[in-house]
This record gives C-alpha cells, structure tokens and sequence, in this order.
C-alpha cells in the first residue's frame, strides 16, 4: 500500500455530522490534498450542516454558502474574480452534495461545464436529500428505500448516470472516486489539481442516517460499493478516454445490499434485477476503457 | 462631449467606464443590445474584465455573487422574467452584503408576454435588500450606473438600477460622455473590506442562529436608512466632477400648481410635456421618483409639501392592492395631520401609452375628487 504523505489539514476538529458520517472525510482529504491557497463555495446540503453553525465552521479556507442550485456559477463568477485580480493561482472548489449536483444544480453545473471554467467540482454523493431528512433524489439507486419512495420498487427509474452527462461536455477530467478508497481518492484529487479547466469528482459518501447501516459499517459499505461495482471507480479524460481505478475482485451485490436497512424490502428476485443492471453499467464501463478491469488493489 | 446614444448604449458605456471586473449576462429582450455592447468592449479590450456568457439569468446573478466576493466589481444586466428568475439570488447577494450594480430593462412580466414597459419586475425585487434607482434619461441611466457602482459599494448592497424597455433602452438621445479619466477619479477601484482571501480566511453565509439572522436584518434596515444620504453625498461629489445634479426626489413646479403628479421612470417625461404645453388648462407639477429603495420618506413629504393634491402614476400593479408606489406613498404620510390627499392610478401596463392628453384628463379628473377617494383610476380605457 501506498503511504500517504501527511499533509496540512485544512479542517477544524469537530463538525456537525451525525455518527459515522462519511461526508467530512471526503471534504477533509480533498482540501488537504489541494492545500491551503483554496476557496470553497457549497450549496445547500449536508455539506453545509457539517461545515458548522455561525460562529462555528469546520474549514480553515474560505468557505462561503451558496444557493442550492448555483454552485457551479457562484464557482466561476469567484474563478473570474480573482483571475482578474492576479490570483489564477488560487483553486476554486464547487462543493456539492447529489441533490445540488444531478437535481437543482445540473444547469449551472452544465454552463460551467460547457464553457470550461478553471474550477474543480466536487460532488458528495451520499444518495439521497439526506440532511432534509432521506428524500429521493436522481441519484438515489434502483429498489431504495426513502422517504419519499416508501414502497420502493425496482420499476422505478435507476441512478442517473451523472459522470456521463459531464463527460458529453467534453471537460479535461471526471473522476469517480469513494471515501473507502482514500490513496485512490487522493491521487485523483492530485491528478484534478495539476490540470486547468472544469474537472469534476464524483464520490460516493456512504451514510448511516439514511442508508440505515451501523454507523461502524460506513467504510465497509463503501468498499462493497466498489468491489460490487455498484459504484466503479475510474477516471475520464477529455470526456473520451476512460480509465479503470484498481477495485479488486468483482462480488455479488447482494454482499452490498444485504447490510443496508434501505434495500429491505427487496425480493430474491429484485436483487436479481439489480444484479443485472450493475453487470450492464459495468459491462458498458469496461468496454468504454477498453476492457482494462483495473487489477486488485 | 454629447454623442447620440439609445438607454441600452448608455448603460453599456457607463459599466465600461465603471471598469467592473467580472460581467455575467444572459440575453433577454429588451435588455440585450447591453449584453452584446458589453461583449464587443470585452473582446476589443476596452473593457478588461472576464466575462461569463452563463446559461440563465440564475446562474449570472450565482456568478456576480462569486465574482463579488472574491473583492471584484461586478455587473450584469436582465428584464422581466430574467430578474424574477434571479429574484431568489438577490436575496443571497444582499443577505451577504455583496456590492455590485444590476441594470434592469424594465419590461412586463408574463403571461402573457408582452414586451412592452411597466415596473412590475423591478418591484417585485422591492424586499430582497437590493436598493433600486429608476431612470428618465439616457443621461440619467448613464450617471445612474456610476453612481450606483459607488453607492453600492459603499452600503455594501447590490444596486439595481431599472430603466424603461424600448422607451428609454431603445430611443436615442443626446448623452453628455464623462472621459474616462474624471470616472476613474470620481470612482476608483474597488477597495473589498471582506472576501475570499486564502490569506485572511473566513466563512461567508453559513447557518445562524435567529437572533443573528434578527440582528443583521435591523442592520440592513439601518444601513437603507442611512443609503439615502450617502445617495445624496455620492450625487454631491458626482455633481462636483461632471456638473450634473441628481436627488432621490425631485420637484418641478414651473406654474406653482396645486396638484402633484407623482411619477417614475420616462412617465416623468410625459407629465413633464404636459406641464411645459398647458401652462393655465389644469395645472400640475412633477414629482419625479428616483429611489424606490431605500424609500425616501423624509425627501419625499418635502417634496409635496407645497401642493394641495397630489397624483400618484403607477406603471405596475400589485392585483388585489393597486399600485405600488401609491401604496408606499400613502404610508409615508401615515399620521401626518396635513398631508394633501393622495390619489392613486394605473397608467401604461404593458408599454400601453400614457400621453400628455391622457395625464391632461387625469389631472382633470383629480381635480373634482373626493380628498378620501380611494378608488383606482385607470388613466386608458
């Protein structure tokens, strides 16, 4: 394994997540990895719940609150501000949960995009309006329960595939990445970072409150996330030339669903369904990168 | 030196004279022509500022919001519909105490559509924290800018600054252009106190506890409370350098009349007509609104002090009220034993005409009302 360099952190000690959040790990190797010459803006979401209560707040760069929609222009207009005022050394992090990415934030999210402004946007995927109390979002996966799919179903529509969408703008670089996989993680926020443009991370952010696990399981889930390949992990250049990560050996889902209170419900045969459209997505990514598979990690 | 320019070329000019540093727009008609004449200056340098052609008028306030608080000055201009979808923005661009100036084409809102003027867009922006200035000339729309561009970041409050759709953004006057160098003296640099400084870090707009959100809301209203005279000082100071002359209200009472025609926008230029053509028919002066935010309430009773009735002309509606600036108007007066009685009416909704004839019958018509009539008169039809 590789050992990581200690690097400065960039949060306090201490935020307002529930236990076992996963959240502010990712935030906290993010910013580490990108160091202190970073501003942040997020929108609405967890992400602004944990960030802290005036006169609390957990990031030690600038960090201002956005609208729930707009955190990828609020990004830019900031980009352009101190670009014009000599600072184009300074990064500019879009921080955004998945309501505020694949929902209310995929048209400002779309405009940056398309005109390539120099900002990283990262996206905590934790599947679901989970702050607001566990709502479904467009992403929130096939047969899971929320509070607003009380009967979940897997005739409902499956996770909109939001990488794909960012890719068809044609931006320098996607990544898909998990907090259970933090070298993976911190490597691809390296990679971001030595790159100019629109680059976009995704990463998937296990949660207790509203996937129902033990709060001791959140980095577990997010490795059988990825072993699954519910969840894969790789990198997209250019919007064309995609790259396996390293995941290790492919598992059955039902390895993934079984520890969650959310997939409860599901029958043998719903499992089935899952099952098969996770072999589909990962058939389609592996023919997009060539075959590659990744290797063990 | 006077060149002929349309209201939309004036405000295009007086935000490149400004210098703002990041400009975000999206085109909506009647407002466009600003958006493309501030695109040509940004693409032969004239302008050296970064300018973000954005997917909505959402995502260009978003942008005027980051650029702001990144310490730079920042413009963008809408219409209509354009700033209803910024309307939540502005409350996060206020609440955040972030300067910038918005130029406002006004242009009814649909449904239907329509493109013709009235004000009910800029209105109903009337409570996010935004001051609002409105404009009669080409002249005024140009000085406005750059006095709002100061203003704004003295309050630290985003100034709108609203001019009528086609009547004055597309009509060509005369405009007295200001030389570069007496704005620059008249308006340097902008010197941001708070921002996004990876050297100075701080956290901006994060949750707060009520009597926070309680305690910077009063200071909000303290700060409009104060907007008014540091208005009056910026117009001092930009009287000083360009020689002309503006106040949150005006009066122009030439016959000594006893009615007041209160009025916003080109409408001023109406009541204006008729009063210079009908010297002894039925008198009236003007009371010429600028500020509508802050609310000038002490400037405006001064105002119409002299006159015995005054006439308010609302080109907007608030259904199931009436008239705004006739509302507001009336509750600047609540408890004043001597005000003159203030009657209310609706003129040119939709861009719909408003004649010296038709301002003619309506001082007619108030002329033989009752003090306590409350009723709406409706100045076509």
């Amino acid at each position: 394994m590789e050992v990581l360099e200690r690097k400065t952190e960039q949060i306090y000690p201490g935020s307002f997540s529930c236990p076992g959040c996963s959240l502010n790990l990712a935030y906290r190797h993010v910013l580490s990895e990108l160091g202190s010459n970073t501003v942040v803006v997020t929108s609405a979401g967890c992400g602004s719940v944990v960030a802290g209560y005036y006169p609390a707040t957990t990031s030690k760069v600038p960090f201002f609150h956005c609208s729930f929609g707009t955190a990828a222009a609020t990004a830019a207009g900031l980009r352009a501000g101190l670009d014009m005022q000599g600072r184009a050394d300074t990064r500019v992090v879009a921080w955004a949960g998945d309501g505020g990415t694949f929902d209310i934030g995929l048209q400002s999210l779309s405009g940056a995009a398309e005109r390539n402004d120099d900002i990283l946007y990262v996206c905590y995927d934790n599947e679901a309006y989970m702050n607001t109390g566990v709502q479904r979002s467009s992403a929130t996966p096939l047969g899971s329960w929320t509070t607003t799919t009380p009967f979940a179903s897997t005739e409902d529509r499956p996770k909109k595939d939001m990488t794909a969408i960012v890719a068809a703008h044609g931006v320098p670089y996607i990544a898909a990445a998990c907090v259970s996989f933090p070298e993976d993680l911190r490597k691809k926020v390296r990679t971001a970072a030595g790159m100019k443009g629109f680059r976009f991370i995704h990463i998937l952010v296990p949660c207790p409150t509203g996937w129902l696990h033990a709060a001791k399981d959140t980095v577990k889930m997010g490795r059988l996330a990825v072993l699954s390949r519910v969840f894969s992990l790789y990198e997209i250049f250019n919007g064309r030339d995609y790259r396996l990560s390293p995941m290790g050996a492919k598992i059955p889902v039902t390895e993934y669903l079984s520890g969650q209170g959310r997939f409860k419900g599901l029958t043998p045969e719903q499992q089935e369904i899952i099952q098969r459209d996770v072999d589909r997505q990962w058939k389609r990514l592996q023919g997009l990168a060539g075959g590659d598979e990744g290797g063990a990690s | 030196m006077k060149k002929l320019m349309t209201g939309n070329e004036a405000a295009a000019l007086a935000a490149m004279l400004a210098g703002p540093q990041v400009v975000a727009a999206y085109p909506i008609t009647p407002q466009t022509s600003i958006a493309e004449k501030l695109a040509d200056y940004t693409a032969r340098g004239e302008l050296r500022a970064r300018y973000l052609k954005v997917e909505s008028e959402t995502s260009a306030m978003a942008a005027c919001i980051g650029g702001s608080l990144s310490g730079a000055r920042c413009f963008t201009a809408t219409s209509s519909q354009g700033i209803a979808l910024m309307h939540e923005l502005l409350y996060w661009a206020a609440g955040a105490r972030l300067p910038m100036v918005l130029v406002n084409v006004n242009r009814s809102m649909a449904s239907p559509w329509s493109l013709g003027v009235d004000h009910n867009d800029t209105l109903s922006q009337r409570d996010t924290g935004c001051l609002q200035i409105y404009c009669e000339t080409a002249q005024e729309v140009l000085d406005t800018i750059l006095i709002a561009f100061s203003l704004s970041e003295e309050i630290l409050l985003p100034v709108i600054v609203a001019m009528d759709g086609f009547l004055l953004s597309h009509y060509t006057e005369p405009v007295d252009v200001p030389d570069k160098e007496a704005v620059d003296r008249f308006l340097p640099p902008r010197k941001a106190e708070y921002k996004m400084d990876p050297e100075k870090p701080c956290t901006f707009g994060g949750g707060v506890g009520a009597q926070v959100l309680y305690e910077l809301r009063k200071r909000m209203q303290a700060d409009m409370e104060k907007a008014v005279a540091v208005y009056e000082d910026i117009c001092a100071r930009f009287e000083g350098v360009f020689g002309r002359r503006y106040a949150p209200v005006e009066t122009w009472n030439p016959h000594g009349a006893a009615l007041g025609i209160i009025a916003t926008g080109t409408l001023s230029g109406t009541v204006r007509a008729y009063i210079k053509h009908n010297k002894g028919k039925a008198d009236a002066g003007l009371v010429k609104m600028r500020l509508f935010r802050p609310f000038p309430r002490a400037r405006l009773k001064e105002a119409l002090s002299g006159f015995e009735r005054a006439v308010v002309i609302d080109r907007n509606l608030s259904p199931g009220s009436g008239g705004i600036f006739a509302g507001e108007i009336r509750g600047a007066f609540y408890g004043d034993r001597d005000r003159p009685p203030i009657f209310s009416a609706i003129g040119g909704l939709g861009g719909v005409d408003v004649t010296p004839a038709s301002v003619e019958n309506l001082a007619a018509d108030v002329s033989g009302r009752a003090p306590e009539s409350n009723d709406i008169i409706w100045m076509e039809g």
